[in-house]
């Protein structure tokens, strides 16, 4: 469903490439884990998925559709698609965990019965029904990380993007963030999730893609953390 | 598209009340643009009033011969008031100008007795001439001027034409009515655009602190009037309250200056208030609402651009 065709990016002062001839795709279901050392092109891989940064040569296709000529205009739709997840989490910081969570669906134009009834199924899907109504600032990083997961779920999209989703927590929100998205994979939703964690990946035991200096080095179905 | 618009109207609000912080430093700002903004029209508005009441006080005065023909009289008076630039006339025949001079100087035992030893009248009739534009009064007066010079010299109708006499301090006056209306115009442009600039500013400032949230509303998928609407309400929503602010500062205030206003410059400020109300409320609300729109629509629109 996800497919880069020869993708390479190189930044304007022509030397340093994030990328160079990356080529791979993702199948629905899957699983993926892209690892590597900071630097490596892992971040830049997901910004070419959600068109927040463009190839210098090559292209991404999500499905049939090339996803950097979609239209400026089109760009929100498309996104709708595809629920992310950040390192940093990315709450908006005046709204409640349900608030952040609904503002996915009001921005999709999603009914106010639908967004009353899946909230809150969002909301509990990760455990956090008893924080419903609290600020981002009064959660913990664990709790802040899965209202952002509620938030990437909560539209039902195709595709999950986790860029180092467990970067900021500690073992035990780490476990729970994976066991998550583990649940949330089960379900038929694919995931791609960029880590450093070799405990993460020997604990997901699925594909994993090793990226060094903007070059796919391995690509193992059932991989471990190998650098 | 309903729900939409009640989801920015209700985001708005709840923004407004949460970053309650940034509101208030938005409308304390404002409030003060729209009360600059509010002083100069007040200013601009004694300024009117005072160079009016003063040209008003300026005239220029023909004082026709005793024996002048009363329809060559008529005829030059007609002439006068059917000039375009000539606002207003004051006809005084003989009898009331020898009414005016007892009455002026009854305590004058003299004169009095000077005026009885005379058989008849000796003052002629006069008009009192005022124009729209005290720079206009010399093109009266040169009428005037060729009105004499076209009488026959044996029935002489014009005695005297004040003009000349008067020219300096209408000259004076002249220049410094012209200096002051392009002076308080350049002072009103200057304050005027610094306070667009200043609440622009701010705005722009209060928005900067939202970037980040802006932000992630794109990576949700959220389209751009989604993420532009209740900003769009909150900068309205700042307008409004500061032009009632400001509103509410001018009333104690002028109160005070009110009557001040008036001894010195013979209009009371607060009166000009309660009577133009509505105009005033119309204006600052206004012009608070379009700056607060506008400045909020267009510090947004930076980071909506990709």
């Amino acid at each position: 469903m996800i497919y880069f065709d020869n993708v390479s990016k190189v930044y304007n002062d022509g030397r340093s490439a994030a990328l160079q001839e990356v080529t791979f795709q993702v199948a629905p279901k899957e699983f993926v884990s892209i690892v590597g050392h900071s630097g490596a092109g892992k971040t830049t891989l997901l910004k070419m998925i959600i068109a927040e940064d463009h190839p210098s040569h090559g292209q991404v296709f999500f499905e049939s559709l090339d996803v950097h000529r979609i239209p400026r205009t089109k760009l929100p739709n498309y996104r709708r698609k595809i629920g992310t997840i950040f390192q940093d989490f990315k709450l908006l910081p005046h709204k409640t965990a349900y608030e952040n969570v609904a503002f996915a669906m009001e921005a999709n134009g999603r009914g106010d019965a639908e967004i009353a009834e899946n909230v809150p199924h969002a909301l509990s899907l990760v455990d956090l029904d008893d924080k419903a109504w609290n600020f981002p600032s009064e959660l913990s990083g664990g709790e802040k990380q899965r209202v952002a997961i509620a938030r990437a779920i909560v539209n039902q999209p195709d595709i999950i993007i986790a860029d180092e989703p467990t970067g900021n927590l500690d073992p035990i929100a780490t476990y729970e963030v994976v066991q998550i998205l583990r649940k949330i994979n089960d379900l038929g939703t694919t995931v791609i999730m960029t880590t450093h964690n070799k405990g993460v990946i020997d604990e997901i035991e699925r594909r994993v893609i090793t990226m060094d200096d903007g070059r796919i080095v391995r690509d193992d179905s059932t991989g471990k953390y190998v650098l | 598209m309903i729900t939409g618009l009640r989801r920015v109207v209700k985001a708005g609000f709840v923004g407004f009340w949460r970053n309650a912080y940034v509101s208030l430093a938005s409308i304390f700002v404002l409030t003060i643009a729209l009360f600059v903004i509010g002083a100069t029209l007040f200013l601009n508005q004694l300024l009117d009033t005072s160079l009016s009441t003063l040209q008003s006080k300026v005239d220029i005065n023909v004082y026709f011969v005793p024996d002048a023909p009363e329809e060559e009289v008529q005829r030059i008076l007609s002439a006068v008031e059917a000039l375009p630039e000539v606002s207003g006339t004051t006809f005084t025949s003989r009898e009331e100008a020898l009414e005016q001079y007892r009455e002026s100087n009854q305590d004058n035992a003299i004169s009095l007795q000077a005026l009885e030893e005379l058989d008849e009248n000796p003052l002629g009739a006069n008009i009192a001439i005022q124009a729209r534009e005290t720079s206009q009064y010399e093109s009266v007066a040169r009428f005037l001027e060729e009105q004499r010079e076209l009488e026959q010299p044996q029935i002489p109708v014009i005695d005297e034409i004040n003009y000349e006499r008067n020219k300096e301090s209408i000259d004076t006056l002249t220049t410094i009515i012209g200096a002051v209306e392009r002076a308080s115009f350049i002072i009103m442009g200057i304050l005027l655009i610094a306070a667009i600039m200043i609440t622009f500013n701010t705005i722009r400032l209060a928005i900067y602190t939202s970037r980040e949230e802006i932000a992630i509303m794109r990576l949700v998928g959220a389209g751009n009037m989604f993420i532009r609407g209740p900003f769009m309400l909150q900068g309205i929503m700042y307008g409004f309250l500061s032009g009632l602010l400001a509103l509410l500062m001018f009333y104690p205030m002028l109160i005070w200056l009110g009557p001040r206003t008036e001894t010195f410059f013979e209009m009371n400020l607060f009166d000009y208030y309660v009577a133009n109300f509505g105009e005033i409320f119309g204006l600052l609300v206004g012009i608070g609402i379009v700056l607060g729109l506008v400045s909020s629509t267009l510090a947004v629109a930076r980071y909506l651009r990709t």
